[in-house]
């Protein structure tokens, strides 16, 4: 027992790291998105609503504008129905082979949607698709007998990849759903198409909801699958048209303005739809997770048990396999239009891209080692800002929980631009054109998942392990180092690997973002199929899915091992 | 013949028989509790009644109705049985008002207008809800959920409430109160009950006869008092109540309790003597301690507990729980002295 | 070993005083228990205790040496007071296995390896889970972690065992084994412990002394399980550790009468000056007869409850509790029927101000 030690004066670790927090967050992620605000509404140094207004009734923004509403309300719709059905579908009936249709519904979100359109165009372009082609030569259409490059292509290759928001949000909520809601009703005299209508469905209303907002809000600020798919025919969404902007004309101060007016408007639909969910799942979540764990009653698909099968398998036959087999085998013909024969493929392409061709090369490190500093640092710095959010009893938290929300609505062509207007000069430091740009664009892009990650890993550890600790002995840094860190460490695996995945797939933000030698694997692969390179192309993107799919189940592995 | 019948009722999980081969007859009017730990088939025997599961051998009939037969080949599915049912985790609808809860049932049945008021109405003022109809369950405490789920249950004036462990989510002090509730309710309605519950003093009050399981076998039936006072065999005297139990030689006409030699107030069956030893079971409440004489032990542990104190006597290599009331101080710690048996209770040392 | 001396402790939360001019006596060696409703500021004070607070005004002593001074503005920080604690939701780290847990402490306290070792063996065995120390504590039931946290908590030897209603996410058989042990090691090593509870059973089975505490934070009485709860000091003492029934009992002329309806009271007479009490009596001293003396009352609810029959018994319009032996009402013919009137005489009877209840409590 040591004498008494006067309290420390509580200006100590708490506030360094509290300052610290909101540092980066608001370099990292407030200043360019307010950057955006101030160029769209300030003009010479005065506000200026007259010219935004004008801006947006040019036709082209106006049509952008539509387009996007078009598109996303679209593709959400679709999604929610195919999401909502799946989801059923697996949860509530016989389906034979249930767990591995679910896991295969889930393959979507692995793929990148910008590599499922190459495909699509691939197989579906009015003139050189292949299937298109096929029914042209073989069956003597007078035309295609699937124009991809339609709002109605668009609206269902982004469907394909984007379903898996209601998917996995419905069958969640329908399978951790207390079965006696059901039997209630049941036991009340309900069939059980009554009680599906009456109970079921109003039940999982809000899962359904939050799922096709954020379907909603992925779809709006989705640059990919338009710009591989509508460019070429004219069609322009929100993202698609700040990135023509920016690039046609090589940063103009007309163009810029346009682009940060574009957006605002990115960013104030994007918040909206945000509050939007948060309401729907702060109010509308109702209590229906309890009681004994008997199975829910399935529904018996009887006579429609096969079809159903043949059905879902088609399904994914002709969403997941059908565009992968696709990518691989142009990615190994000899010349981009040949027919699938043996004397027309090659291995070529794939050793040159690997290990030949400087522009693939650059493409790949480039971005394996983007994709890995940018996850390093965000889950480092994730972890001390949800460190002081969630455990630390700081004054003015609520800034920092603003700021560390503030990167979900923020779409990745909004930070692109603001992190050029942040990054080109205006404030002593020129890194327009370098690596550097997009390292900083991608943290802020996944700052929000690091966030969320570390938060949720944080929350698990209870203050009483924390307290058990210090009354054993331990001051508050071994507290930390011992408890604290080792607990957590799960949490920051997981961070970085939701962080680096999506990195080595990023289009929408290096798009904006590259110079002579910065591109990443995504850049690649979208130049290469503008300049018509479509065969280098699709190696590149077979390539890309190799990797990406070997990254999944490394961390499926390693998840797996930690929960045994 | 019983208003509700199970016949041979059996039911198999995989290799597991959930339930053997069960046999009860249910009385109108009649609340039977079926009791017993967890996994031993009560649950699975009420869903069965209830038309949740199937039987797989077997025969349930409530009045002239069939509604589940092996044999015949014939399963009334639960929503044409019209029974009342309330569980354990409310299952109260939160994306309905308290008033369109109850009101439910009666919608299915496609009952007149004013006809699906009234009886909301009445459901909802016997279970002092009508102030809160409008609102939402969701709002409510877990007695009030589970109110709803009991007005729900009633609204169709049904002649079989089927009860699923419904106090178990509630705090104590509630549970003693719905107890009464739901015992009101059934006089008021003469409705049928058969409730499962792991709770035994909950059974105790609120049945006219248990039914105790074990492994879905049938260990007793009886009432309360039959079941507290005579339990069938070992496990049931275990179940029910506090308890201890001393394994008895019966050696030469002789009883030979923990090495010392012991004549109780009642001696054990002739059959118990033939097999040369028995398990002497005994309540805590019910074993006294004296000075001269009785089973020898030692206090190894003594407890104040306020309204009993606690005892811990060692006898032989046997541990015996002996409770007194505050009023009737025993032994010491560390005290030898002599153990009587008021009431005890023999089981054969075999199962 | 040592004792805990509070004085003069106050803690608010912004507005909202949770203790003020708290003074309180732990001996050392003993075995405290601060009995109070959740919500009444008895885990604050624990905490206080802990140094996981600092108290707004007053003085903190363990084993006389001030941990915590408002006035001067120091306090030692928890890792400092050489404490050992006990959680409520366990707080065993699931990182680590039985033996590391256990381990900690000694760790920290540069403990060398072989004498670590065999120190945390003696701690798990102490506790009964030998064979398990190398389980993670997800493989553990609920009993068997909190056998771990106590083993952590005990290993260092500490002066004081601070318990956060260990025993609260227990089952009640398991509840009832742990008090014991809990009891059996306090007595064998000697420390002192500090318990904080609302269950007044365990409260009156583990401690030497009980504090009980009201819902505002203030100490109503503290003392002896017995004489808590044979002597109580007031009416909330009194409901607060049990079924408590409370019939009003007012002077009129020259002779004590019971309730609205005034009819006589019988049995034991106050045992101080005063026109008007409340009479306190547990359920166990009513004495329920079928005719002779006592106060008239009318059976309005009996039910069977295994060991006990339970008759809600009205007299002169206030419900009152009684509970006797099943098997003494079989024998006796006290088998009672909803609507049959009685005789009630009462065995054990405490006098109160007349402010504190009537009914049930």
């Amino acid at each position: 027992m040591r004498s008494a030690i006067p309290a420390a004066p509580r200006v100590g670790t708490a506030q360094i790291l509290f300052g610290l927090s909101v540092a980066i967050l608001v370099i990292v992620v407030a200043v360019p998105v307010l950057l955006i605000f101030f160029n769209a509404f300030w003009v010479n140094g005065a506000f200026n609503i007259v010219d935004v207004v004008k801006v947006l009734s040019q036709p082209e923004t106006y049509q952008a504008l539509l387009n996007s509403l078009i598109l996303a309300s679209g593709v959400t719709v679709t999604g929610t129905i195919v999401g909502t059905f799946f989801a059923w579908l697996v949860t509530r009936t016989d389906l034979p082979f249930k767990g591995t249709m679910k896991v295969l519904f889930l393959v979507p979100f692995m793929l990148p949607s910008f590599i499922g359109a190459l495909a699509w165009k691939m197989l579906l372009s009015p003139r050189s698709g292949y299937i298109n082609r096929m029914f042209m030569e073989v069956f003597g259409f007078d035309g295609p007998v699937f124009d991809i490059y339609t709002y109605v292509g668009i609206i269902l290759v982004e469907t394909m990849y984007l379903f898996p928001f209601v998917f996995i949000q419905v069958s969640g909520a329908l399978e951790r759903m207390d079965p006696t809601l059901e039997e209630s009703a049941r036991i009340s005299g309900a069939d059980l198409f009554t009680i599906t209508r009456k109970i079921t469905i109003p039940l999982v209303m809000p899962s359904i909801l939050s799922g096709s907002l954020l379907i909603m809000l992925y779809s709006m600020a989705h640059f990919g699958t338009v710009a591989v798919l509508g460019i070429e025919v004219g069609i322009y969404n929100i993202p698609t048209l700040i990135y023509e902007k920016i690039h046609q004309s090589a940063g103009s101060f007309a163009s810029i303005r346009t682009g940060t007016v574009l957006a605002s408007v990115l960013v104030v639909t994007a918040a909206f739809i945000l509050w939007l969910q948060n309401r729907v799942l702060s109010r509308g979540r109702y209590q229906i997770i309890a009681g004994k764990s008997f199975r829910p009653t399935q529904l018996k698909l009887r006579g429609l048990r096969i079809p159903m099968l043949v059905f879902c398998i088609a399904y994914i036959g002709f969403t997941i396999v059908l565009p992968t087999v696709t990518i691989f085998m142009v990615g190994a013909l000899k010349t981009y239009g040949l027919p699938f024969t043996a004397e027309n493929m090659t291995l070529f392409n794939y050793k040159f891209i690997l290990f030949d061709w400087q522009l693939t090369r650059d493409a790949i490190w480039n971005s394996i080692s983007l994709g890995f500093v940018a996850a390093a640092i965000t889950m480092f710095a994730g972890v001390i800002i949800s460190y002081v959010i969630v455990k630390m009893k700081v004054r003015g938290k609520g800034i920092l929980e603003f700021l560390g929300m503030l990167p979900f609505s923020v779409p990745g062509s909004v930070i692109a631009l603001g992190v050029i207007l942040a990054w080109s000069g205006k404030f002593g430091i020129n890194i327009y054109n370098t690596v550097w740009i997009i390292l900083v664009a991608y943290i802020a892009r996944y700052m929000a998942f690091s966030l969320k990650a570390n938060s949720a890993a944080l929350e698990q550890v209870h203050d009483s392990l924390v307290e058990a600790a210090r009354a054993s002995g331990a001051t508050m840094w071994q507290a930390l180092r011992d408890i604290v860190v080792p607990l957590v460490r799960p949490g920051m695996l997981a961070a970085f690997f939701l962080i680096f995945l999506p990195a080595l797939r990023e289009l929408t933000v290096s798009v904006l973002l590259y110079g002579p030698t910065t591109r990443t694997i995504g850049v690649a692969i979208y130049t290469l199929n503008e300049d018509g390179e479509t065969v280098y192309s699709a190696a590149l993107a077979g390539i890309a899915l190799i990797i990406i799919v070997f990254g999944e189940s490394v961390i499926k592995r390693l998840f797996k091992i930690r929960y045994k | 013949m019983s208003y509700i019948q199970l016949d041979q009722v059996t039911k198999r999980f995989g290799a597991v028989k959930a339930v053997d081969s069960l046999n009860l007859g249910i009385e109108q009017g009649e609340c039977v509790a079926m009791l017993g730990p967890s996994g031993c088939g009560k649950t699975t025997t009420l869903r069965m009644v209830a038309g949740f599961e199937d039987l797989d051998d077997g025969e349930i009939r409530v009045g002239e109705r069939i509604i589940s037969s092996r044999r015949k080949r014939f399963y009334l599915p639960p929503e044409n049985r019209n029974f009342g049912m309330v569980f354990q985790a409310f299952a109260v609808w939160p994306h309905l008002s308290v008033f369109e809860n109850v009101a439910f049932p009666l919608r299915i049945r496609k009952l007149p207008k004013a006809e699906i008021e009234a009886r909301t109405e009445e459901a909802l003022r016997h279970t002092n809800l009508w102030a809160v109809a409008d609102g939402s369950p969701d709002d409510l405490s877990g007695g009030g959920k589970q109110r709803v789920a009991l007005a729900r249950a009633l609204a169709i004036r049904p002649d079989v409430m089927l009860l699923d462990e419904p106090l178990s989510s509630l705090d104590p002090h509630f549970r003693e109160e719905m107890r009464f509730e739901i015992k009101d309710l059934q006089r008021r309605f003469g409705f049928s009950i058969l409730y499962v519950t792991h709770d035994q003093s909950e059974a105790m009050a609120l049945a006219d006869r248990l039914m105790v399981m074990r492994l879905g076998v049938v260990q007793q039936v009886g009432t309360p008092l039959e079941i507290y006072g005579a339990p069938a065999n070992r496990f049931v005297f275990e179940f029910i109540g506090l308890s201890s139990f001393l394994k008895v030689a019966l050696r030469d006409g002789k009883m030979d309790v923990g090495g010392t030699a012991y004549a109780p107030p009642s001696p054990p069956p002739e059959a118990l003597i033939a097999e040369g030893g028995a398990w002497l079971a005994a309540r805590p409440n019910e074993i006294s301690f004296t000075s001269e004489g009785g089973v020898g032990c030692v206090v190894e542990r003594k407890a104040y507990l306020g309204e009993v104190i606690d005892y811990r006597v060692r006898v032989g290599d046997a541990e015996v729980r002996v409770q007194k009331t505050r009023r009737d101080p025993g032994p010491a710690v560390g005290e030898a002295c002599g153990l009587i048996f008021e009431r005890p209770r023999w089981y054969p040392l075999e199962g | 070993m040592a004792d805990v001396c509070v004085a003069g402790l106050k803690k608010q939360y912004s507005d909202k005083v949770i203790l003020s001019d708290f003074d309180l006596t732990v001996a050392d060696g003993e075995c405290f228990t601060l009995l109070g409703p959740s919500g009444c500021g008895k885990t604050v004070l624990l905490r206080l205790i802990a140094g996981f607070e600092t108290p707004d005004a007053g003085t903190i002593a363990i084993g006389g040496v001030q941990v915590a001074d408002a006035a001067k503005g120091t306090t030692v920080p928890p890792n400092e007071r050489g404490l050992g604690m006990v959680f409520q939701d366990y707080a065993v780290w699931p990182h680590m296995n039985v033996l590391d847990n256990v381990s900690y402490p000694l760790k920290l306290a540069k403990v060398a390896a072989d004498e670590m070792k065999s120190r945390a063996m003696g701690a798990v065995a102490m506790v009964g889970l030998k064979g398990l120390e190398a389980r993670l504590p997800s493989e553990l039931s609920g009993g068997q972690q909190q056998r771990v946290a106590l083993a952590r908590a005990l290993v260092s030897e500490p002066r004081l065992l601070l318990l956060d209603e260990p025993l609260n996410n227990l089952d009640a058989n398991l509840r009832e084994e742990m008090r014991f042990e809990i009891k059996a090691l306090q007595k064998e090593l000697g420390v002192t412990v500090f318990y904080v509870t609302h269950d007044q059973e365990i409260a009156l089975g583990i401690s030497d002394r009980v504090a009980v505490m009201d819902g505002t934070g203030r100490l109503r009485q503290i003392g002896s399980p017995e004489e808590i709860y044979e002597r109580p000091a007031d009416a909330f003492v009194f409901s607060f550790l049990g079924l408590a029934n409370f019939l009003s009992v007012t002077k009129v002329g020259d002779q004590w009468r019971v309730g609205a309806k005034g009819v006589p009271w019988s049995g034991a007479l106050p045992d101080r000056d005063g026109e008007q009490f409340s009479a306190g009596f547990r359920p166990s001293d009513v004495i329920v007869s079928r005719q002779g003396d006592g106060l008239a009352g009318v059976v309005r609810r009996a039910s069977f409850l295994g060991a006990d029959m339970d008759y809600l018994i009205d007299i002169a319009g206030t419900e009152i509790r009684a509970a006797l032996p099943s098997f003494d009402c079989l024998e006796k013919d006290l088998m009672f029927a909803e609507g049959d009137s009685c005789r009630v005489t009462l065995s054990d009877v405490h006098w109160f101000p007349v402010a504190d209840g009537e009914g049930v409590q």
